[in-house]
């Protein structure tokens, strides 16, 4: 199928806490959670920043760089774990706000931190059938951790947006391959502020046999090994994880290391190997190929094999990069991200 | 504000959308029906603002507007629009960072909420270039 | 056009009056111009009450039938009663409603009022009743509070002629100077320029103390045609001019923000229906529901260059003794904002100021007055003269 990315966007907010900021209010030693988890800061969204403020800006910036007719757009989906309404979507919202109202599909997707790559596969599956021209995939989260909880040094905010379509592409997705079963690693009960997880659990049972599951299938389905690739990215729940995944399955460290974005972004949920890819993306030169496997609890992975065209020339630098995005954080203190968070009850 | 009245200004709220005269050629925003040069005589349609501008001035506000308590001190502006229409709306930036004729652009926001079980609104507000 | 003369006028004590509701309010006031005016019950064609928000603030609205009635005009007289509003500006609305019932002929004796209770609601119900004044749909939704309006007028006066905050202060400390000597005033305290800019900031550049405050409080005068007004009184005070002019309901969709036009017009109305110029105005009441509207409505008006206000201001020249003394009331910020009364109030200061029964706060030789009320950031403006001379 020639199917794949016509455009992508993303976006980051520009708060940050320290991850010593956080174990210092709670007695922890924070330099061992910033080994353990090798993760050193993340991004905190500003008081008037939601999943639906992030998913418009991503999505916005996905837009300009391809300058695309809205109207183009037949399906919008955003996948997140900490959509503002739990029922009325944040995908229609998206929908007013770049444009492509009203003759469209829409809905929200929910799958952890896979919702995004989960809507990515749908949008492929509309396009390439010649149900729509072009789908709208976004990834975007401001997840929450409680306090005290491991969760809380690395739940972050952020998103990013795809545009699917079968034409113009600036990278092809040659296939893609998932592995779902029912694994209770982490989740959250409707009406309940906070995640649960199941601690140690989450990591071979649940992280670790559905990537590797997911990649290898993939590659055995269409016939490449890790060495094929120039670029890898995992989904990044922290910096561990992702780099034991790539061990496991044979792929070096340079090759992930352009979409390691975690140890300055903390974890975005549904946009996690999603703002990856668009680091990658920014960078890469027609011909590259690149490997994603994301992973969202509960649980699943999804993994894509994806060329670039010579096309991702054309947009370069029409939007904000990752790296921009990154660039010239405003640190706060744990209280005003509390409050940032509404984890002070009023 | 309630659902209907906040609903039928969306595009214009997420997307400034505002109106154009055709017969004297200047562009309004908010967006308004009748020209006040023209009146009758005037012809208008609807134009999408590219969300660039300057400031005209501002103000740090320390007293909040019910709703807005949480978010003080935040910086309030008049920005005029490069087509010429001025409009009211917050600038994201530290108070110190605020100078007339700085030029700032458009961003989507939340401007804020009925209650927490209510309606959210959405829009726009600007950030520095 | 009849000439139409004032010949009765009162107004309640300003201030938080917890004892007091809106009618017992209006019925004091409204009482005590009657009186002053030595008119009868019976006499009063017709009654016309500003008030800007009986609805939000006592869940009150319908509230000209409610005044008629409990003054005791309505079950026996059938007196007609309307009730004008244009937020802060409606008392000077009224004023001229009542104004141009007489001067058509059609009426002989109308009472002009004003009324507000705002101390019923907390402070954020207050302001956000308040902020009705401003354009709800495109500043409101924004966070704008009347304050932060005000405040960007300040910011670009200050950026483009130079005013600073302590001339802005100038214009608190002289109110209060003169409210110290008005009994009726809610604050009677004197207050330096440190007390103000020491104060809380509320939008910056406006502190606490460059703001008018929320109050309670009713106020009343009663207009006569000219002719029959000496059966009343010794001193009927002539109206020289009634004026009015809107300007647009945002400060966005101003020409100039710095320039409220609807006070540029509504002065230059005025002066052209009295044959008049700012020189021959010996006192002014003007509308400083904030600092900064003071300045703005002095070089509005003519009295002094754009941008001239603040200096001004600092060197006494609207000070009681003064080349224009202005706000000898104690103004919106000493003697309080009561919001439907506060444009009758300036023009019963007016009237004891020509009568010669301002006490301490008389200006020597006042002969003619006026008064200017605003709604809003500058969406109304109204505008009177008066004179002891016909």
């Amino acid at each position: 199928m020639n199917v794949g990315i016509v455009s992508y966007g993303a976006y980051i907010p520009r708060y940050r806490i320290k991850l010593e900021n956080i174990a210092a209010v709670w007695g922890a030693d924070g330099q061992s959670f910033i080994n353990g988890l090798q993760v050193k800061e993340k991004s905190v969204p500003d008081l008037d920043e939601d999943t639906v403020t992030i998913a418009v800006e991503a999505a916005r910036n996905a837009i300009k760089k391809q300058n695309i007719d809205p109207s183009r757009i037949g399906a919008i989906y955003t996948g997140s774990e900490s959509h503002p309404y739990a029922v009325k979507p944040t995908s229609t919202i998206v929908a007013a706000a770049v444009g492509a109202e009203p003759v469209l599909t829409a809905a929200d997707f929910e799958f952890a931190c896979k919702a995004g790559t989960a809507a990515i596969q749908t949008c492929m599956g509309m396009a390439a059938s010649g149900m729509i021209d072009l789908g709208l995939a976004i990834g975007a989260d401001v997840s929450q951790g409680a306090p005290g909880d491991a969760l809380e040094y690395t739940a972050a905010a952020g998103g990013a947006a795809y545009l699917i379509g079968t034409s113009d592409l600036v990278a092809v997705i040659e296939d893609t391959y998932s592995f779902t079963t029912d694994t209770p690693d982490f989740w959250r009960r409707e009406g309940m502020p906070y995640p649960e997880h199941g601690g140690r659990f989450t990591g071979e049972p649940g992280y670790f046999k559905h990537v590797t599951s997911a990649a290898n299938g993939l590659m055995e389905k269409i016939g490449t090994k890790p060495s094929d690739y120039d670029y890898a990215v995992f989904h990044q729940p922290n910096g561990k994880f992702p780099q034991n995944a790539a061990k496991m399955l044979g792929f070096t460290k340079e090759q992930i290391t352009t979409g390691l974005i975690v140890t300055m972004l903390g974890n975005t949920y549904s946009a996690s190997c999603m703002i990856g890819l668009a680091a990658i993306l920014d960078e890469a030169k027609a011909g590259d190929r690149i490997f994603m496997t994301a992973f969202g609890s509960g649980a699943g992975s999804d993994a894509f094999s994806i060329t670039v065209t010579d096309k991702i020339e054309e947009i370069r630098n029409k939007a904000p990069t990752v790296k921009q995005l990154l660039a010239n954080p405003i640190y706060i203190d744990y209280a005003t991200y509390a409050k940032h968070k509404n984890k002070i009850k009023v | 504000m309630t659902v209907s009245r906040f609903w039928r200004k969306i595009p214009h709220r997420y997307n400034l959308i505002g109106t154009h005269c055709t017969t004297c050629n200047e562009y309004y925003f908010p967006p308004r029906q009748m020209c006040p040069n023209c009146r009758r005589d005037g012809n208008i349609e609807s134009h999408k603002f590219e969300g660039k501008g300057e400031v005209v001035t501002y103000t740090v506000i320390h007293t909040a507007a019910k709703g807005f308590e949480m978010q003080t001190p935040y910086n309030l502006a008049i920005i005029k629009l490069d087509e010429g229409a001025s409009l009211t709306a917050q600038v994201i930036c530290h108070q110190d960072e605020m100078k007339i004729g700085m030029r700032v652009h458009s961003v989507f926001r939340k401007l804020g909420e009925e209650s927490e079980k209510g309606m959210i609104y959405y829009g726009t507000k600007f950030v520095p270039d | 056009m009849r000439d139409v003369a004032i010949i009765g006028a009162s107004y309640t004590r300003f201030g938080e009056l917890w004892d007091r509701s809106l009618r017992d309010l209006i019925v004091e006031a409204g009482v005590g111009a009657i009186e002053d005016s030595h008119i009868q019950g019976e006499e009063i064609d017709g009654i016309y009450v500003g008030n800007m928000s009986g609805g939000r603030f006592v869940e009150q609205e319908h509230v000209g039938s409610l005044i008629a009635d409990y003054v005791g005009l309505a079950r026996e007289l059938h007196v007609p009663a309307t009730r004008v509003e244009a937020a802060c500006a409606s008392g000077g609305l009224a004023l001229r409603q009542a104004i141009l019932a007489v001067a058509s002929g059609y009426d002989d004796i109308v009472v002009a009022a004003g009324v507000e209770k705002m101390t019923d609601v907390s402070m954020d119900v207050a302001t956000d009743a308040l902020a009705a004044a401003a354009d709800r749909e495109w500043e409101g939704i924004n966070g704008a509070t009347f304050p932060g309006l005000y405040a960007m007028i300040a910011r670009l006066h200050m950026h483009k002629y130079g005013t600073t905050s302590e001339q802005l202060a100038e214009v608190s400390v002289k109110n209060h100077f003169n409210g110290s000597m008005n009994p009726r005033a809610q604050f009677q305290n004197k207050i330096t320029v440190d007390t103000v800019l020491n104060s809380v900031m509320v939008a910056d550049p406006l502190h606490v103390f460059d703001c008018s405050p929320i109050t309670d409080g009713a106020a009343a005068v009663v207009v006569a045609s000219a002719d029959i007004a000496k059966r009343y009184t010794d001193t009927p005070i002539y109206v020289k001019a009634t004026a009015q002019a809107s300007g647009t309901i945002s400060l966005h969709d101003r020409v100039d923000i710095t320039t409220l036009d609807a006070s540029v017009v509504a002065g230059q109305r005025a002066f052209k229906m009295a044959g008049m110029t700012p020189d021959d105005i010996d006192l002014l009441e003007v509308h400083d529901c904030f600092t900064i509207a003071e300045i703005c409505a002095i070089e509005d008006l003519g009295f002094f260059k754009k941008g001239d206000g603040g200096r001004a201001t600092a060197a006494g020249d609207t000070s009681l003794g003064g080349m224009i003394p202005v706000n000898t009331s104690g103004g919106l910020k000493a003697c309080g904002h009561p919001v439907g009364a506060t444009g009758i109030k300036q023009a019963v200061e007016i009237t004891e100021q020509l009568r010669g029964t301002a006490g301490g706060r008389q200006v020597d030789g006042a002969n003619v007055g006026m008064t200017h009320n605003v709604g809003g950031s500058g969406g109304t403006a109204a505008v009177h003269i008066f004179s002891r001379d016909r």
